[in-house]
């Protein structure tokens, strides 16, 4: 079995976020970019999954441009087999639905049998593409799961229902599976991992490669299209409460009460 | 090209949650402008309950046994059918873990454009515009979709419910063929509290690293939650130092959450976890470090020793009954 991991960078989950252009944007001037922290639970799942010889190889699949590479050689230095980067005029300005229809030509062209994904990106949080690259695929799709356990083509995973609770589902694959925090600890790169990826060769393909009618990505094709970007309002500076302590928690009792109406 | 608005209503065995009249409140006003009417969709059972009374129209329901437990290919051909059936211009349904997981399979089938998790909706020029949160709200944009139909999915607690003036809501049972679902439901592990989940809470009591144990953390900081019926969150620091769980945490790498009253104790405010929990209407803090940034995002702060408020706060809170 081979497995794909879906990857994206995102900037740092402790970046400051500006606005360069409210049509365009953030401004990524001083941005640290990294792994997308689930995207990390995705690759390490699928590691440990060949770890225990019941995949064949691993296949970092990442859309975007040369900037991506060096987080790409991070997942191949901590044990993926190979990477394709999805790269394209063409592709420029897709929404979620073009990602994934780029993102279910690779792995189709790739012949992997199991997809892992993050359960959402960090950036844009849209949780959207997984599920999509599922439906074009025609394959079964298991959201946010945070434990899995894998034996002869079968796959059991537990997946957050709300509230707490988790629903312990079934399946065959094909299989597409977004990961949640809990379902393990990433591991690093190691010295030889790193030395080693330095060997492994980072593919490049575009639309023609794949075979992907280019009008059905990038920003014609995009049917949700963002704008008016601006930070979140600020909130008012704070009430510091005066007093010994037996007085404070009165007084802010009354406040929520009284004057915030919440309780 | 169709009109309208069909809402998604959820239900808690047979019992319709709160985002189904935040939905239908916010539906009417937007059907308003953009015209057409107002739908429901009950998938699982067949009282549409006071739906109609607070705008829905119409109340389509699905029910059988595939429907019981959610199944991602159960409720994406029940929405598919009432789609059909409806012809909304609009789609609204909950940004709960379910539609989270059936909408994008169902817009990527359609071919429609979705915008998950927005806070803000408003009719512009005819068609319906969200605002939503980027970078787990250190951001917001407009999203605009093109085409007949624009799916949405919409966070807990946007919108307000509004009076219940309607009439009573003509019902319409789907019949929707299944298949095989490609991922069974095995069995089900019920949740370790009873409260809501933190998605959707109206009140959440959140502990850092400061509360120092997993001992203390359950000694101080689930109490105080329990005493005002609030669900309990945590730091990313809490989690990883093992206080509570990750299904706990609050935060860009954690839940984003949107409650009427947050109360963030021995938390120092990381950006990363400001970022999950600004959207709060009422933050209070509870902290030794009058520095802590927390201060400036909050709306009352009481600078002190988490170990002698907590258990005061506690005791008032109790009090009120």
């Amino acid at each position: 079995m081979k497995i794909g991991v879906l990857l994206k960078q995102v900037p740092a989950s402790d970046a400051r976020i500006k606005i360069a252009d409210p049509s365009t944007g953030i401004d990524t001037a001083d941005i640290k970019w990294e792994i997308n922290p689930y995207d990390e639970y995705a690759l390490e799942a699928a590691l440990q999954l060949k770890d225990a010889k019941q995949a064949s190889s691993v296949v970092v699949l990442t859309v975007g441009g040369a900037d991506a590479d060096q987080r790409i050689r991070d997942a191949l230095a901590r044990g993926a087999d190979a990477a394709v980067r999805l790269d394209d005029p063409a592709f420029e300005g897709s929404d979620c639905l073009g990602i994934a229809r780029i993102l279910a030509a690779a792995a189709k062209a790739e012949g992997v049998e199991l997809l892992l994904a993050g359960k959402q990106a960090i950036d844009g949080d849209n949780a959207q593409v997984p599920g999509m690259v599922a439906e074009l695929l025609g394959w079964g799709n298991i959201s946010v799961v945070d434990k899995l356990e894998f034996a002869d083509g079968t796959v059991k995973a537990w997946r957050a229902s709300g509230g707490g609770a988790r629903d312990v589902v079934e399946a065959s694959l094909p299989l597409v599976i977004t990961c949640d925090k809990g379902l393990n600890e990433p591991r690093y790169a190691s010295l030889k991992g790193i030395m080693m990826a330095k060997r492994k060769k980072i593919a490049v393909k575009g639309a023609a490669d794949l075979g992907l009618d280019p009008s059905t990505v990038g920003a014609a094709a995009a049917l949700v299209v963002e704008d008016n970007w601006s930070l979140p309002p600020e909130r008012p500076a704070g009430r510091i409460l005066e007093g010994d302590d037996a007085t404070r928690v009165k007084e802010l009792v009354r406040l929520l009460r009284d004057e915030a109406k919440v309780i | 090209m169709g009109n309208g608005i069909l809402v998604v209503a959820e239900h808690e065995g047979g019992t319709i949650k709160k985002t189904a009249y935040e939905l239908l409140t916010k539906a009417g006003e937007l059907a308003a402008s953009i015209g057409g009417k107002v739908s429901a969709l009950l998938i699982g059972a067949d009282d549409p309950g006071d739906l109609g009374a607070y705008g829905a129209g119409t109340v389509y329901t699905v029910t059988g046994d595939a429907f019981t437990h959610y199944t991602t290919t159960a409720t994406v051909a029940a929405l598919q059918a009432a789609i059909e059936a409806a012809d909304p211009a609009v789609v609204l349904a909950p940004a709960s873990p379910q539609a989270k997981d059936a909408f994008p399979r169902l817009a990527a089938r359609l071919g429609a454009g979705l915008g998950t998790e927005v806070t803000g909706l408003e009719a512009r020029d005819g068609r319906v515009v969200a605002r939503r949160p980027q970078y787990a709200g250190k951001a917001f944009t407009d999203v605009h979709i093109k085409g007949d139909l624009a799916l949405f999915t919409v966070r807990p607690n946007s919108f307000a419910v509004g009076e219940a003036t309607g009439g009573s809501a003509e019902v319409v049972a789907l019949s929707v063929d299944v298949g095989e679902p490609k991922v069974k439901v095995v069995d089900t592990e019920a949740p370790s509290g009873d409260t809501v989940d933190l998605t959707e809470a109206d009140r959440i009591v959140s502990g850092g690293r400061a509360v120092k144990s997993k001992e203390n953390f359950d000694k101080y900081i689930r109490p105080l939650a329990a005493s005002i019926g609030a669900t309990v969150g945590a730091s990313r620091a809490a989690v990883d130092a093992g206080y509570a769980p990750h299904s706990e945490q609050v935060g860009q790498t954690g839940k984003v959450v949107n409650p009427s009253l947050y109360i963030a104790v021995g938390i120092s405010g990381a950006i990363q976890h400001l970022a999950g929990m600004r959207t709060s209407k009422i933050i209070v803090a509870i902290n030794k470090d009058p520095e802590a940034p927390i201060f400036q995002h909050s709306t009352y702060g009481i600078v002190g020793d988490l170990f002698d408020i907590c258990p005061l706060l506690t005791e008032e809170f109790q009090a009120l009954g």
